[in-house]
């Protein structure tokens, strides 16, 4: 990735905005799980409606990012480590912006829990120590979009296969307690719709370190094995 | 830097270094020119492109003082093409050239295309006429200069005088063209009629173009060169250049964060 000045400091502050804006919108989304998290520990279901608002913004984001980028390309027809920039973020918002929409998820299965008066912490499965390594890959996802630091972002997509073998193991304990008892099926299928939505905001994270390396390396490591890492 | 491609060679500059008297304008120069591709040089004013580019005709044996080292190998024969024993006016013939400019004879549109035929010692009426109009529908202007082959060249308009040049330079079936920024002289319609000209010549004729123009040089090569100060920086292909740059001083360039 080139630090260097461009010619034209309207580029500069043009592709400057741009990653400002994204990371701006990685806040909103990580906002967004950790307050997803604690409603679903505390039950502070208040929260879900704050979250449920902050998605409205996270939405708006993408769209304006989006737009700058086309605007960027029409303008000033990046190539390089620019190009990949452009095109790294304008994958990079989807992601979030999905990983916003998980959380989503997540606010409104934890409200239904709580109003059907469940407590989802007497099933104990683990979902806490999940949803903490997930919003973890996102923070440390952002943080290496933020610093162009591909060592982390390596971290990250390793991370991934952890989280995705809790939530299998989440999953077997929940059946378990459906099959010796019935009447938790209810909350269980809600719970297990919550741990695929964390599972799958640690997919967006993974995504989101991908592109990463391929801005700062302009390597294509989507659909490959770890070990290319 | 030197890249792996089993594409065939129309030439090679081995070791090529050039000096205007004591200046010394190509620093050691080693590169392919792949059969029937475009290949694009770039780099800051005063970087050696064009120099290097008229090295293939010979141009600079027009002026005292000017001195080549290495080579410039031209296949499939393997002639050097700076040996002093091979006559520049045969090379020209087998290497064309077009200008920045349009740059018409003061004579009819005929007669431009069909000048470096006569030189040639040809003279058949109907072997002119064929290759006249053979050449001019290589460069895309037969169906507008069809009916005023006997008006003058410089009634055309710049465009027109430009794919003209080519007629001229297609006349006498070269091998290698090379284009001197060939669109920096006219407007932004007459360029894309060039461009689009370039893809179709490529079938038949390898290409060597010098541009200004980054955006040009992604869109018609398929591979490019980045010269500065004399120098070959990096060669590769088109799309990994643009994309994937290796070298910090092609990337500063081509992103323009230098002049």
């Amino acid at each position: 990735m080139n630090e260097s000045q461009h010619l034209s400091s309207q580029f500069d502050d043009d592709l400057s905005r741009l990653r400002t804006h994204v990371l701006q919108m990685g806040g909103l989304v990580e906002t967004q799980v950790s307050a997803a998290i604690e409603a679903y520990s505390t039950g502070e279901i208040a929260s879900v409606k704050a979250i449920v608002e902050t998605d409205r913004k996270v939405n708006e984001l993408e769209k304006a990012i989006d737009d700058d980028c086309a605007h960027i390309i029409a303008k000033r027809q990046p190539t390089a480590s620019d190009l990949r920039l452009v095109l790294g973020i304008s994958k990079i918002v989807t992601d979030l912006e999905r990983a916003g929409d998980e959380a989503k998820k997540i606010a409104k299965g934890v409200r239904r829990i709580y109003e059907n008066g469940h407590l989802p912490g007497q099933y104990g499965v683990g979902i806490r120590h999940l949803a903490e390594a997930a919003l973890t890959m996102i923070r440390q996802a952002l943080d290496a979009f933020a610093r162009l630091d591909t060592p982390q972002a390596a971290d990250v997509i390793r991370a991934d296969t952890d989280v995705d073998a809790e939530f299998k193991s989440i999953i077997r304990q929940l059946i378990t307690h459906m099959m010796e008892d019935p009447r938790t099926i209810t909350t269980s299928i809600e719970i297990i719709s919550i741990a695929r939505a964390i599972e799958r905001i640690g997919d967006h994270a993974k995504n989101i370190s991908e592109q990463v390396v391929y801005i700062v390396e302009g390597r294509d490591i989507r659909h490959t094995k770890e070990k290319a890492l | 830097m030197q890249i792996h491609d089993k594409s065939p060679l129309k030439a090679e500059a081995r070791n090529l270094s050039f000096y205007y008297g004591e200046a010394k304008a190509l620093k050691n120069i080693n590169m392919p020119i792949y059969d029937k591709k475009v290949t694009a040089l770039i780099g800051p004013s005063g970087c050696g492109k064009s120099t290097y580019l008229r090295s293939f005709n010979r141009m600079h044996d027009l002026y005292p003082g000017n001195r080549y080292e290495g080579e410039i190998r031209f296949f499939p024969d393997n002639t050097n093409l700076l040996s002093p024993e091979v006559d520049p006016i045969e090379v020209r013939m087998r290497v064309g050239m077009v200008f920045q400019k349009p740059n018409p004879f003061p004579k009819s549109i005929y007669e431009n295309v069909a000048y470096g035929l006569r030189v040639r010692g040809e003279n058949n009426k109907r072997v002119l006429d064929d290759k006249v109009e053979h050449a001019l529908r290589g460069a895309a202007i037969w169906d507008e200069a069809k009916d005023r082959l006997n008006e003058l060249a410089s009634n055309l308009s710049g465009g027109q005088q430009q794919r003209l040049c080519i007629a001229r330079a297609l006349a006498t079936d070269p091998e290698l063209l090379l284009f001197d920024e060939p669109t920096s002289a006219l407007d932004p319609i007459a360029t894309g009629a060039i461009e689009e000209l370039v893809h179709e010549l490529k079938k038949r004729v390898t290409i060597l173009i010098v541009t200004h123009n980054m955006q040009q040089a992604a869109r018609v090569s398929d591979y490019t060169a980045y010269m500065y100060l004399g120098e070959m920086i990096e060669f590769g292909k088109t799309d990994e250049i643009f994309i994937k740059p290796q070298d910090k001083r092609t990337e500063d360039y081509i992103t323009g964060r230098m002049g």
